[in-house]
Order: C-alpha cells, then structure tokens, then sequence
C-alpha cells in the first residue's frame, strides 16, 4: 500500500470514528453537525492535525467536544499524535450541516 | 486563522459549583411556595395585601424565580457576552447571602413582623444583588463584544438593584419614616421595577439568545430586539413617572399597550425563530418554553381590564389584581423556568460529570439524565394547576383554588423530583 493509499485510508478510518463524537446538545456527531473544518494527516510527523469549531463561539460544551475529539483520534488512529485546533474563521452556520445531518435534524 | 491547541482558546464553563446551589435552592422554594399556596389559599379570596401573600409573592419572586435566574445567568452571560465570568468569589458571595436572607424576609412577611428579621433578610438579598451586578457588570466590561442580550441582561441587572434597594427603604418605611406615604401606596411600583425590569427584561435578552440556539435556527432580528428593549424600558419609566407625578389610572393604558407591543413583537421573533428552525423536532422543554411565550400575553391582558375596570367602577378589584399576580408568579414566570431548567441543568451536570471521560464508550445526551416521562406529568400537572387555581382567584370559588394548590403542589413535587435527579446523576455504567 503506498502512502498516499494508507493517508486515505486512515484519515476515512478516523472520520468514522468522529461520528461516533456527538455535540451533546444537538444529539448530532461532530462531522455531519459540520464542525470538523479539517482532518489532515501528517506521515512523516505522525501528527493527525484536526481543525475543529463549535456552534457558538463561548459554547459550554466546548472543552467537552475538544477533549472527545482528541480522544477519537487518538483511539483511531495509534502511533499519532493529535493536534487539535479550535477555530471560529470561519464562524460556523447551519449551512455547514451535511445533508445526512439535516435529515437527521428532519430539516427537509 | 488557527486558534492555540487543545486547552488554549477553549472558552472556560462557569464552574458548576457556581451554579448548582441556585437551582437546588430554587426547586426547593418553588415546593415551599406551593405548600404555602395549598395552606394559605384561603388569602386568595381577600384582600391583596396580607401577610401570607406578601411571604408566598417574595418566595416565588426571590426564591424560586430570582435564584434560578441567578444561577442561569452565571452560566448563561459568558455564552451571551463570549467572555468568561469574572469572579467566581462573588457568585457564591451571592448566593450565601441571598440564601440566608430570603428565609428570613419570607418569615418576617408570613408572621407580618418587619423588624429585624424582615430588615435584616432585605438588606442581605440586597448585598447579594449587588455581588451579582458587579459580578456582571464586570464580566461584560471585560468582553470584546456588545450585542442586543448582553444589553438586556445588564440593563435587567440594574433594574433589579433598584428593585430590592426600593423594597428595602419600602420594608424600613413600615418601621420608621422614610417617605411621604405609607409602603402600601408604593407597592405597585416597587412591583413592576422588579416585574417589567427585572424578570421581564431578562428573559427577554436571554429567551431571544436561546429559544434560536437550541431550535437551531437561521433567524436573527436585532433591530426587532432593540426596539423591544426600548418599548419595555420606555414603558417602565413612563409608569414610573405616571406613579410619581400623575395618578391618572387611564394614563396606565400607555405603559402598558407598549409592553404589549413588546410582547407581540418578541412573539412574532419567536414564531420566525420556530418557522426557520432546521431542528423539526422539538422537545417538551422547548414546547413548555414556547407556552411560556404565549403566556406573557395573558398578564397584560389582565391589567388591560384592571385598568378599565378600576376607570369606570370603584372598589380594589382584588380579585383581578391577584389574579394578575399569579398570572405573572405561577403563570410565564413560572412556565418559562420549568421548560428552560432542563434545557440548561442537564448540560451543566453533564459536564460536571461527563467532560473528562471522553473516549469511555458511548456517552448519554444530557437531556437522558432527567425522566421525560416525569417531565410531561409535571408539565400536564402544572397547565391543570396553573388554570384552576387561576379560576379559583377569579371567580373567587375555594374548591378550585384547592384543587389548583393541590395540582400545584404534585407539578413542584415532580420538577424537584427531576432536579434531583439531575443533581444525584452518577456516570452510566458501561
């Protein structure tokens, strides 16, 4: 397996993972709610760098929703070190809900 | 673009230590103002003013209403104003003095001896007041953001200030002469500063943050908002100034046509709130919220006919006045605590219990820490109470004001049930 195809194939194996990390108020995981802006695998540094945002921007689950996401990285994906960074450039909105997110939500 | 890593630009939740005993507190009140409604609801057939009214009004107003808000809002200002809480120190400050100090005013209203105990009680809840607003008023100095519900709940802050200050002089008035005329005659004022500018102000700001937020809703409407804020405040200034300088009762018609419109107006931000909401499913906490909302309409209506009736025929009205008092305590007040604790409470003992325990398997929603099927009895419990004690008062038959008490009584028992439940919650096992 090349390294591009090993890339790929943890970097699915760790979004799996982050939809079993859910936004406790919304009752709606992490990757479909939209908050994952990024997932990027570094191969070389053994680092799973994750650029993360919340709903609002003083969200009291926030710290909660950091700690689980860096745990689910750290469950999936063994030998790396997660880099979880939070950001709010851009602010999130209901727009960035996946359509698998809003059926879940009955927003059609 | 990139924020710091894990534990750096993380907002800090208030400390749930902070705000737990505010709500705990406030259960209880809730459950000793309901054994008062059923023990004294004989008074409901008098006159408005009486000793046993005076306890069951401050207890509801101070120990069940205030100290829930207290709470909410310690954990609720650094979501509004994005900004943490400024001292932890004086929201315990706070509530030490407020809990001691609630107990003693009640017992002094209840046994009508306002000496010392009442005095002493008044002057506490006014020390707790005034941790409370510097806690705020700091908090949001220290914020890099001005938005429409930090306004609200700044300018509700100091509203209550002048509330309980004014209660104060009020309470040493009975005792020694602090103004012209005798307390009774200030007591509607002292009443709606602490109605209109404190509870109605702030679950206005706060309703209008959270009723989108948690419908996960595109709406937004400042501009709406604002002039609700200025309709509201213009309206308690202008009463306060009707009160003071001309006594004309027709005169009232304005303040209070310009809280209604405020009303319809936030009505209508919650309709588009709900119209353009992307979560179609809306809980039973939600829904009581909602009726809330509706309910905040049924008060001005009353006072609309107090005012018209106390214009063409004489007599107090005591009937609609108390019904007008009950329709705010019991009634909005009320309804819009019982659905917004279990919007609030859970994620508080949620992340008490739950926020360092990531990657332990599974973990429950905050809203599975409480029993819905509890909450829907209180809910159907309370709507029966609230309705029948309401016509009890109005028609001034005692059969229904025991039933209403009666009903009352089993809605506080199964909220406090809940809240306890919350509080004792222990992790799921896996």
């Amino acid at each position: 397996m090349s390294e591009e195809e090993e890339r790929e194939m943890l970097t699915d194996k760790a979004i799996a993972g982050l939809k079993f990390v859910d936004d406790p108020e919304v009752g709606l995981n992490v990757v479909d709610l939209g908050l994952i802006y990024e997932l990027e695998l570094d191969m070389q540094e053994k680092q799973a760098k994750c650029l993360l945002t919340f709903t609002t921007e003083f969200c009291p689950m926030g710290e909660s929703i950091q700690a689980n996401v860096t745990e689910s990285l750290k469950m999936t994906l063994p030998g790396f070190t997660p880099v979880v960074t939070v950001t709010f450039d851009p602010p999130w909105k209901q727009d960035m809900i996946s359509d698998a997110g809003r059926e879940f939500l009955g927003g059609y | 673009m990139f924020g710091s890593p894990l534990g750096g630009n993380v907002a800090r939740t208030t400390n749930y230590r902070v705000v737990i005993p505010f709500y705990a507190y406030g259960a209880i009140a809730f459950l000793a103002a309901a054994v008062l409604l059923l023990t004294s609801n004989g008074s409901f057939t008098g006159h408005w003013f009486q000793p046993h009214l005076l306890a069951i009004t401050h207890l509801m107003a101070l120990g069940w209403a205030t100290m829930i808000i207290l709470g909410a809002s310690h954990q609720l200002v650094p979501v509004l104003i994005e900004n943490d809480l400024y001292s932890d120190k004086l929201a315990y400050t706070s509530f030490a003095l407020a809990a001691v100090g609630i107990p003693l005013l009640i017992y002094g209203f209840f046994v009508f001896n306002l000496g010392w105990p009442a005095q002493l009680g008044g002057s506490l809840m006014v020390g707790a007041v005034l941790a409370f607003v510097a806690n705020i008023a700091i908090s949001i100095s220290k914020s890099k953001r001005e938005n429409v519900h930090a306004v609200f709940v700044f300018t509700a802050t100091i509203w209550l200030l002048l509330t309980v200050l004014f209660g104060l002089a009020l309470l040493f008035n009975f005792t020694s002469s602090v103004f012209a005329r005798n307390s009774l005659y200030y007591l509607t004022l002292h009443a709606h500063l602490g109605l209109i500018g404190w509870f109605l102000l702030l679950v206005l700001g706060v309703g209008s943050r959270l009723i989108p937020m948690f419908l996960i809703s595109k709406y937004k409407a400042p501009r709406l908002l604002w002039w609700v804020f200025v309709l509201v405040n213009t309206a308690l200034v202008l009463y306060g100034l009707f009160f003071l300088y001309h006594q004309a009762t027709v005169l009232n018609y304005i303040p209070a046509l310009l809280v209604l419109v405020a009303l319809l107006l936030f009505a209508h931000y919650c309709r588009m709130a709900y119209v353009e909401r992307i979560r179609k499913k809306v809980d039973d906490q939600m829904k009581v919220s909602l009726l809330a909302v509706a309910l905040l309409v049924l008060p001005t209506l009353v006072l609309i006919a107090l005012i018209a009736t106390l214009a063409v025929t004489a007599g107090d009205h005591a009937n609609l006045v108390l019904l007008y008092g009950f329709t705010i305590f019991f009634g909005w007040l009320t309804a819009i605590i019982l659905g917004m604790t279990f919007k609030t409470l859970p994620f508080i003992v949620w992340n008490k219990v739950y926020r360092h325990r990531a990657a332990l398997g599974k973990m429950p929603n905050p809203k599975d820490l409480f029993s819905h099927p509890v909450y829907k009895a209180m809910g159907i419990t309370y709507l029966a109470g609230f309705v029948l004690f309401g016509a009890g008062i109005l028609l001034q038959v005692v059969v229904l004001l025991q039933a209403g008490a009666v009903v009352m009584l089993a809605a506080a028992f199964l909220y406090n049930w809940n809240v306890m439940k919350l509080l004792t919650h222990k992790p799921f096992k896996k």
